[in-house]
This record gives structure tokens, C-alpha cells and sequence, in this order.
């Protein structure tokens, strides 16, 4: 579990994260959703420790990340794994080598075991037979998988994932909002996912944080946020006509005012 | 950003990379890949410039030589130590800024810009450590050996080109080679190539590390850590001649 507590962080004259507190739950997919400088990608940043807050605390499992020394903050660093919004891989690597570089940098397994457990993440993304593929060689839906693979091969307690589906199609949205899923439940782990995908946020958020302009705004499940009453929002889920009809649907169904079996081709004849 | 804020961030870059290395097995690997990198890679440049300019030194020496007075074997000790004192240690690495500064600079930019350097860092690795030392190590290595090899190529093209032109022969030529020949000039050449090697490693690598923006930012902070590199070594070239001839 994380916890963070009055976090703040200002740029020069302009302040990002302006007091947010929440507690991210462990053995779920916890959501920051927000538009564009709203402050998530800052905030996520400061979770990892990439950016120092200027005031608040940030505590995994109890303990106090903020305050500790740059030695201690590195081998807290090995219980996270990160998949980036560019994924992020090592260019001069083939797939199987950025896998293995986490193990190569940090394990004492013999080669034969590190190969056992590249194998064995690699395949639990369904990236079979894509090891000695270079990152340009391979799709944004599958440099996204072998990011995953990377940040799981050391068995980390914390998953954070910088918007997975940004440059992706709703189809492979899918498939990835699916993987960190189901890695999030196998493995018991704290996931944080940044995203501003609805899909994602109705698919895969059992928690969801909503940030406007570098406060929190709402926070919730994926069952709470289709009746939330925040304008903003509202405004920034349902931000298209058709997202609307979808809402107003999605409600009279959960209401019982329409079969939610509906046969759809006899309703438009 | 002034000259005094850089020159801070620039001492920082460095006193960060004395950490205890996460894998030692991992940091000698990267050591290695860099000194191929570096200077293997940089062998062939660095035979044709220095094979060329000690040629072109023996040809424009002759050319100056009006008087008949002085013996012609006076070409070769001009040109061993033209080539010594100043064009294998120099030009060399005024070269090397180019070819070796550029690839690290834009290496590390492109690092930065597309968050590799980030994931290294969530992973718990001193980026500084892993990524900039072992380029700043492999130049101090490999750069004294491409300066030695610059300087016995361009002996050697002066050598070759004084005999096949008829300016002096090649037996007169190694005559005036070991005439007055000082070796503290080639301890001169020496100190000067680690000096060279550092400022064309380390300085590339700070303008590539702390790169922000996109393609843009990379390709202007590979032009500004090349030129830079190439002024200081001026500067450091006529420092040291004042300080250590």
C-alpha cells in the first residue's frame, strides 16, 4: 500500500501538486486520471522518486519514502518496476536483453536461470518468440508488453504505469488494461496506472483519482465514478456527445429502467 | 542558464558518478563496450588525419627551406616534432571532439529524451555512475594510445612522402629523426592527450545528460558540447604549453 500525504511540488512560479493525499491499495489497479497539466505525470514522478516533492509524505508499506537518504531510496527502487509512456526500452538491446538487464544488474541467478525467468515473463506477456527483436523492430503494442516484462522480471511490490495506452489502438488498450490487471491480482502488487483512457478508467479502476489543475478532485471506484456529481469531472469523462448517450444508458441500465439484455437489432428496427 | 550555473551542474555530474558501482561485473562490461566504442572505433579517422598531416608537414617544411646552408635531415626533426608536440596530440582531439563528442552527447540526449536514463533510475542504478563514467574512463584509456598512434603514422607519412617525392631520402630522414630528439615531448604529448580526452569525454557527456526537450534540443546540445569542447581544448593546449614547455 502506499499512502501519500499532502503532497505539494511547485516549478519556479507555478505550482503542479498542491496538497493531494491519498492511499493507493495493494492487489489493485489504482487510477490517476486527470487532462493534460493536470499534475499526474508530476505526481507519479514524485511516487518514484524521480522528482522531489517540496512538502508532503509518501510512505510504502509504512515506510517513510520522503525521508530517506539516496542509498536507502535505491534499494527501495528494486521493489518498482515502471512502464513508461515511451516504454522506454534500451535501444541497443534486443527484446530478451532488456528483459534480462534488471537480473543482469541486480540478481545472483546463474545465466541458465535469468534465460528460465525471461522466458517466463516474456511468455506471461505473450511475447513469445520475440527475444532477439530490437525495439524498432517491434510494434507500440509490443514494446509496451516487453516494458512490462521488464518491470516485473525482479518480482517488484509496486507497478507504476505513465499512461500504457498512449499511441495505441483500442484494441491493443485493451489487451494491455488486461495484462496489468491480471498482473496486479497474480502477483498481489500495488499498481498506480496515469491515464487518461476511459476505457481504461471503466475497464481496469478499482481506484480512481481524479486531479484538476494539481488538486485531487474525486476519488472513487469505476462503479462510483459513472454517478459522481463533480462538473469537472463530468466534463472531462464524458467529454464527447456519444460518451454522454453512453452515460445516460449505462445509468437507466444499473437503474433496471432498461433490459440489460436488450436485443439491440430489434430496438432499431 | 549562466557559465557559473553550468560549471556547477557540470561538478555535480561529476562528483556524482564516484558511487559504489550496483554490479561490478555489469560496469566493466559497459568499460569495455565504451573503449571499443571510443577508440577502436575512432582508429581509422585517426590513421588518415595523421598519415595526411605528416605528409603535408614534410612537403610545406621543404617548401620553406630556401637556404642550402641548413642540412635538408632538419625537415624530419621539424615534422617529428610539429607532429608530437601539437598536430597528434591536438588535432587529434580537436577530431575526436567531433566523432567521439557528438556520439556521446547525442547518445545520452536520446537517453534522456526518450526516458531510458529515468528507467535506470527507477531500477535504483546511478545513471552518472553507468552511463558517464565508463565514457570518461574509456577516453582517458583509449585517447593516449590513438595520440601515440597519430604520432607514428604522421612520422611515418611524412617519412613516406619525403622519399616517394625526392624531398629528402628515407635514411636522411631517420637521421634527422633522432637528432636532438627531446622525449620529454612525447611525456609533453601524453599529459596533453589525458587533458584532451577528459575535456571531449565528460563535457559531451554533461550537455547529453542533462539534455531537455525533444530531437531538436538533442542535435543543438551535440553542436554546443563539440564547439565547447573544441575551445577548451584550444584553451587547455596553450595553458599547458605555457605552463609545462
Amino acid at each position: 500500500m502506499i499512502t501519500i500525504k499532502d503532497i505539494e511540488k511547485g516549478f519556479i512560479d507555478k505550482t503542479v501538486i498542491d496538497g493531494v493525499s491519498s492511499t493507493f491499495e495493494t492487489g489493485k489497479c489504482n487510477l490517476i486520471i486527470g487532462a493534460s497539466g493536470s499534475g499526474k505525470t508530476v505526481l507519479m514522478k514524485c511516487l518514484v522518486g524521480l522528482i522531489t516533492p517540496d512538502a508532503g509524505q509518501i510512505s510504502y508499506d509504512g515506510e517513510d519514502f520522503t525521508s530517506m537518504d539516496e542509498k536507502q531510496k535505491k534499494i527501495m527502487r528494486r521493489k518498482i518496476g515502471m512502464l513508461f509512456q515511451g516504454s522506454a526500452l534500451f535501444d541497443s538491446m534486443d527484446v530478451a536483453q532488456n528483459v534480462m538487464f534488471p537480473l543482469h544488474m541486480f540478481s545472483n541467478m546463474t545465466l541458465g536461470e535469468k534465460r528460465k525467468r525471461v522466458e517466463e515473463v516474456l511468455d506471461r506477456v505473450n511475447l513469445n518468440g520475440a527475444h532477439k527483436k530490437f525495439p524498432a523492430e517491434i510494434s507500440g503494442g509490443m514494446k509496451k508488453r516487453v516494458g512490462i516484462a521488464r518491470a516485473i522480471v525482479l518480482n517488484p511490490q509496486y507497478l507504476f504505469c505513465d499512461e500504457p495506452n498512449s499511441g495505441l489502438d483500442p484494441q491493443t488498450s485493451l489487451v494491455i488494461d488486461k495484462l496489468i490487471k491480471e498482473i496486479t491480482e497474480e502477483f498481489n502488487i500495488t499498481t498506480v496506472v496515469n491515464t487518461h483512457d476511459m476505457n481504461s478508467v471503466m475497464e481496469i479502476g478499482d481506484r480512481i483519482m481524479y486531479m484538476y489543475q494539481g488538486k485531487k478532485e474525486w476519488e472513487g471506484s469505476n462503479k462510483e465514478i459513472i454517478f459522481n456529481n463533480s462538473d469537472k469531472l463530468n466534463g472531462f469523462i464524458f467529454a464527447s456527445e456519444f460518451l454522454k448517450d453512453a452515460k445516460d444508458m449505462r445509468m437507466l441500465e444499473i437503474k433496471g429502467k432498461i433490459d440489460n439484455n436488450r436485443d439491440m437489432e430489434e430496438l432499431l428496427k | 542558464m549562466n557559465i557559473f550555473t553550468r560549471l556547477g551542474e557540470f561538478l555535480l555530474m561529476l562528483k556524482g558518478m564516484f558511487t559504489k558501482p550496483e554490479n561490478w561485473r555489469m560496469y566493466w562490461k559497459e568499460l569495455m563496450h565504451q573503449c571499443v566504442e571510443l577508440g577502436i572505433g575512432s582508429m581509422g579517422i585517426v590513421a588518415i588525419i595523421s598519415v595526411f598531416i605528416g605528409a603535408v608537414s614534410t612537403v610545406q617544411t621543404s617548401y620553406q627551406f630556401v637556404s642550402s646552408i641548413i642540412p635538408r635531415s632538419v625537415i624530419a626533426q621539424i615534422v617529428r616534432d610539429s607532429v608530437i608536440l601539437e598536430f597528434a596530440p591536438t588535432i587529434t582531439c580537436v577530431v575526436l571532439a567531433g566523432v567521439v563528442g557528438s556520439k556521446i552527447s547525442s547518445e545520452l540526449g536520446n537517453m534522456r529524451v526518450s526516458e531510458q536514463i529515468d528507467a535506470l533510475e527507477i531500477m535504483g542504478i546511478n545513471t552518472k555512475a553507468y552511463l558517464v563514467l565508463p565514457k570518461i574512463v574509456a577516453g582517458i584509456i583509449m585517447v593516449p594510445f590513438l595520440v601515440v598512434l597519430a604520432m607514428v603514422l604522421g612520422i611515418w607519412g611524412g617519412r613516406f612522402v619525403g622519399d616517394i617525392s625526392n624531398i629528402l631520402p628515407h635514411e636522411l630522414y631517420d637521421k634527422g629523426l633522432h637528432d636532438t630528439f627531446v622525449p620529454y615531448n612525447v611525456t609533453f604529448a601524453l599529459i596533453k592527450s589525458y587533458t584532451f580526452a577528459f575535456i571531449i569525454t565528460a563535457i559531451p557527456a554533461y550537455f547529453g545528460y542533462n539534455v531537455k526537450g525533444g530531437a531538436l534540443e538533442i542535435g543543438r546540445a551535440s553542436t554546443t558540447a563539440v564547439v565547447t569542447s573544441c575551445i577548451i581544448i584550444l584553451l587547455a593546449d596553450y595553458v599547458l604549453a605555457q605552463v609545462l614547455l
